[in-house]
């Protein structure tokens, strides 16, 4: 019935027996317990869902978890290194870049894979690399500051 | 130590949603739980003929298969407020089942439950649930609906009508208006939006037959409420033996205060199957079921004499309900809207007329703002189309007929025409800071050389005001609340001087535990890290009434406050005794009692360990240090502000791109500015999505054609500008904080401002109006049509 996979998932080999059908996001929400990666639509528009894999963002409801297999996945439980806070997750502290902190995993992840490819990005590049990512309570504005703090932080 | 009030705080809540340790409903898994799937209505109006599902029930893994007919003796979900027709005759009030037996009224409606032990086996068998139905003409539009001959939403209800509504004093109006030498007319929709948390609504219900008790575990903004509602006008079970949690909640905006007929749901199979049962909609399910926001159709006509003095404004419009009354739904077009018509203007005269209809649609209640920003575009739109005919600049328009300046102190509140007395406002000062911040003038000259490169830049303007706080329990007891609206809180001081402060106010993403533990801090003195806020469990919380309305800081910070007055009473009595001191000649500051005068003190600290280690202490004093307290306001506080958008719209798409956004408000004083600029950034952004790309879309059977994100366009990051964001202060006069509110403001103001800029943007083409959303196609075309 089940597929074996092997997954690094933050760092650590999970090894499962999973249904084919199974999306990323429910391996790593129902399966591994790893509930900060979150689910808000089923269409893969919000973004509440992205994860890295091998180092890029994905919507992790886009992609199987038998897809996942021998791949390298991390999640907002896995930013966090030796308990420091990755510079992201602080400064969407420090700038209020998060209310109901529903959508806040995804967009951390999501700046993340942008840090990744432009350390020092604009506004602009910002807000284009957060468009398929949606929050409805900052109104993005503080996000963008997040964002910017955590690039002058990383460089 | 430094005063904490005032202060950008960094939220004492952020840790747990940045390291992914948020603890949202979907998130929590029962021992034995399983998964509901709904079966939900794919018409807006069908009789069930019948359904089958004993494929369904056959297949391995599912628990049961609840249909309409198996749940007898429940009426359905109740409405919290009741508004009589204006002869008097009461409201019609159908029904709500929560789960259908005969017909359907929207598309969503609730058919038939699945249960299983994973979720996709409760989908799977679903599909195996065979239902026959007849589909019948439906209508979705507020005007249809009332029309002679139109489908009828509920067979008792005679025209679709729930009831109809006026306010303000009509021969006045008609006289006024007779008088005026120029009138202003507009007839608009605020069209229907849909709230989106990004949280879908979820619910568990687990309940223990050897203690007779049942959790329910819920994304709402008012669990108390939801336990009282579900208890006693559902269920019918007994309210102490119920416990509702409401964890972290995704956002709510509205959405999440009012009772579903999911949660009573879980709660009732969950006591039939003897299991915990999870439901968690999923997005399409949301669109279709959580309750939508705004739907007015209205016909408004402005009066002005000569000189640009407002003489009077006569509205009358058709709300949209959809099929059953929500929770909240008969008070957001009447008293949340109607009674904010006389907006910051001197207006003399105002009558509204509005008609409540049933439709075969979701229901509609509270959205961010719920009703103020319906009144607030509603007046903007036609003063910025006044300013235009009678040829003067809409800000000096706007100056003219501004409310003078009181502080609600020693001058008293300013009556309006439609019931409300505002407290404190000086509205002059938010239109000239904003005005100012601007450049209006600059800007105008900017705009003329714009046009000149053939680019049309256009300035819009808002102003606001709005009344939250909400509520004074005898007022809207008076107008229909079937509840009272005061707040709830305790402070309880622990032996070592830690403080735990449980309110019934209920964050979904406001930030309560920072705020309300800043104000605690500073007036004990202490430090924040020795501060814990507990909100959203029954068990914890005496009781509440939840968040919405703006209402957490000016009516649970002031319950919050006076038991804080109350502690610091008590510890002056025991004060007193250990400094041998009389009572009368101590002073708290700094976290510690000091006789006047004297070095002689004794800290807080100390005080809590004596209050439960009361060896040597004073007669007649009871040990302990805990407080409740309930706080009913004496009147709704009334934010208000001026918004100023700059677009730019481009001649050969239509499409409109924002330059800048200008928001000036006064919220009265500020607990933590980083918070209030942040609802504010969302409130306008919230407000901007109505105005040019939200939008629900029904065709006429009845069908929400845009129920996903890849048809409903939701605001994107680069849809919308940083905002620039100030403040003026005049504080509330009726609250301990003098605060007002601000979850709301944002939204209320910047959809009239939107717009506005884009007429202004288009002022060579004679357009009156163009209907919301203002998207590149609509926007094109009303240049085509223009001059």
């Amino acid at each position: 019935m089940g597929i074996s996979i092997e997954v690094n998932v933050n760092g650590e080999k999970r090894h499962s027996e999973v249904d084919a059908r199974l999306l990323l996001v429910h391996y790593l929400r129902d399966t591994l317990g790893l509930t900060g990666t979150h689910v808000g639509c089923d269409t893969s528009n919000c973004g509440a869902c992205t994860v890295l894999v091998d180092g890029k963002a994905v919507k992790s409801c886009t992609m199987l978890a038998v897809q996942a297999n021998g791949a390298e996945v991390k999640t907002i439980e896995g930013m966090a290194e030796n308990g420091e806070l990755h510079p992201l997750q602080s400064s969407f502290k420090e700038a209020h870049g998060l209310q109901c902190g529903f959508c806040t995993p995804g967009m951390i992840m999501t700046a993340a894979n942008l840090l990744e490819r432009n350390s020092n990005p604009s506004e602009e590049e910002i807000r284009h690399a957060l468009e398929g990512n949606f929050c409805r309570c900052t109104g993005y504005h503080n996000i963008v500051k997040a964002i910017q703090l955590a690039a002058q932080q990383l460089t | 130590m430094a005063s904490l009030i005032g202060k950008p705080v960094k939220r004492v809540e952020d840790k747990r949603f940045i390291t992914g340790k948020g603890r949202y409903t979907d998130d929590i898994v029962l021992p034995g739980m399983v998964y509901a799937y709904i079966i939900r209505s794919p018409y807006a109006h069908a009789r069930i003929n019948s359904i089958d599902t004993s494929a369904a029930t056959a297949m391995d893994g599912v628990v049961a298969v609840f249909t309409g007919k198996d749940i007898t003796g429940i009426t359905g979900v109740p409405t919290g407020w009741q508004v009589n027709f204006k002869n008097g005759d009461t409201m019609k009030e159908p029904p709500h089942p929560l789960i259908v037996a005969d017909k359907v009224r929207h598309m969503g409606d609730n058919v038939a439950v699945v249960i299983a032990t994973s979720k996709e086996l409760a989908r799977d068998a679903a599909d195996m649930v065979e239902v026959d139905y007849e589909e019948l003409d439906a209508v979705a539009d507020a005007v249809k609906a009332v029309a002679a001959g139109a489908p009828l939403v509920h067979d008792d209800v005679p025209n679709n009508i729930a009831f109809d509504f006026e306010l303000g004093d009509k021969a006045k109006t008609d006289e006024m208006m007779a008088k005026a030498d120029h009138i202003t007319t507009l007839e608009f929709t605020n069209q229907r939006i849909i709230p989106n948390a990004i949280e879908p609504r979820c619910a568990i219900g687990d309940y223990n037959s050897a203690t007779d008790r049942y959790t329910l575990y819920t994304t709402s903004q008012n669990p108390h409420l939801t336990r009282l509602l579900m208890c006693a006008f559902v269920l019918g079970i007994p309210e102490h033996k119920v416990r509702v949690v409401s964890p972290d909640v995704g956002g709510g905006f509205g959405s999440k205060i009012f009772h579903y007929t999911e949660e009573a749901l879980m709660i009732w199979i969950s006591q039939r199957i003897g299991r915990p049962v999870k439901w968690n909609s999923d997005r399409s399910e949301a669109f279709m079921t959580d309750a939508h926001g705004r739907d007015h159709i209205t016909k408004a006509e402005l009066g002005l004499d000569s000189e640009g003095n407002f003489l009077a404004l006569r509205i009358n419009t058709h709300a949209n309900l959809g099929a059953y009354l929500s929770t909240f739904a008969p008070c957001v077009p009447t008293y949340l809207h109607a009674t904010l018509l006389q907006g910051l203007y001197t207006t003399p005269a105002i009558y509204i007329d509005l008609t409540a209809a049933f439709t075969h649609t979701t229901p509609v209640d509270a959205l961010r703002g719920a009703g103020r920003p319906e009144a607030t575009f509603l007046l903007e739109r036609i003063i910025e189309n006044a300013a235009r005919e009678i040829g003067m600049d809409p800000t000096e328009l706007r100056r003219k007929n501004l409310i003078p300046p009181f502080d609600g102190v020693n001058e008293p509140g300013y009556q309006t025409q439609v019931a409300l007395q505002y407290d404190s406002g000086n509205y002059e000062a938010v239109l000239d800071k904003a005005l100012d911040m601007f450049d209006y003038k600059g800007f105008r000259e900017r705009q003329k050389a714009a046009k000149a490169e053939g680019k049309l830049l256009g300035v819009g303007f808002s102003t606001y005001i709005e009344a939250c706080g909400i509520a004074p329990s005898a007022v809207v007891g008076a107008l229909g609340a079937r509840a009272g609206l005061y707040e709830s809180a305790q402070v309880r001081v622990q032996p070592t001087g830690k403080v735990s402060v449980y309110t019934g106010s209920h964050s979904h993403g406001q930030g309560h535990e920072t705020t309300f533990a800043q104000i605690v801090a500073d007036k004990f003195g202490i430090n924040l890290e020795d501060v814990e806020v507990v909100h959203g469990d029954s068990e914890a919380v005496a009781f509440g009434m939840g968040t919405y309305g703006s209402r957490s800081l000016a009516v649970g910070g002031s319950a919050i406050m006076k038991s804080i007055d109350k502690v610091i009473q008590k510890g002056a009595k025991i004060a007193a005794h250990k400094l041998e001191a009389n009572e009368d000649d101590l002073e708290f500051a700094n976290g510690a009692w000091t006789v006047k005068g004297t070095d002689k003190s004794i800290g807080f600290g100390d005080i809590a360990l004596t209050a439960y280690v009361p060896h040597d202490y004073p007669a007649g004093v009871e040990p302990g240090m805990d407080f409740a307290s309930f706080y009913d306001p004496t009147n709704f506080t009334y934010p208000f502000g001026a918004h100023i958008a700059e677009v730019e719209v481009d001649k050969d798409t239509g499409k409109v791109k924002i330059v800048r956004y200008v928001a000036v408000d006064d919220v009265g004083n500020v607990i933590n500015p980083m918070i209030v600029d942040g609802q504010l950034h969302g409130g306008i952004a919230h407000g901007i999505g109505q105005a040019l790309l939200e939008g629900a879309i029904y065709d006429d059977d009845g069908q929400l054609i845009n129920g996903s994100f890849m048809d409903y366009t939701m605001p994107r990051a680069d849809d919308l500008p940083s905002f620039e964001v100030d403040r003026t202060v005049t504080p509330c006069p009726h609250n301990p904080l003098g605060v007002k509110g601000a979850g709301e403001a944002g939204t209320i103001a910047s959809t009239p401002a939107i717009v506005n800029a884009v007429l202004d943007a288009l002022s060579d083409y004679g357009i009156k109006d163009i209907k919301m959303p203002l998207t590149p196609e609509r926007v094109w075309r009303a240049m085509q049509n223009g001059k």
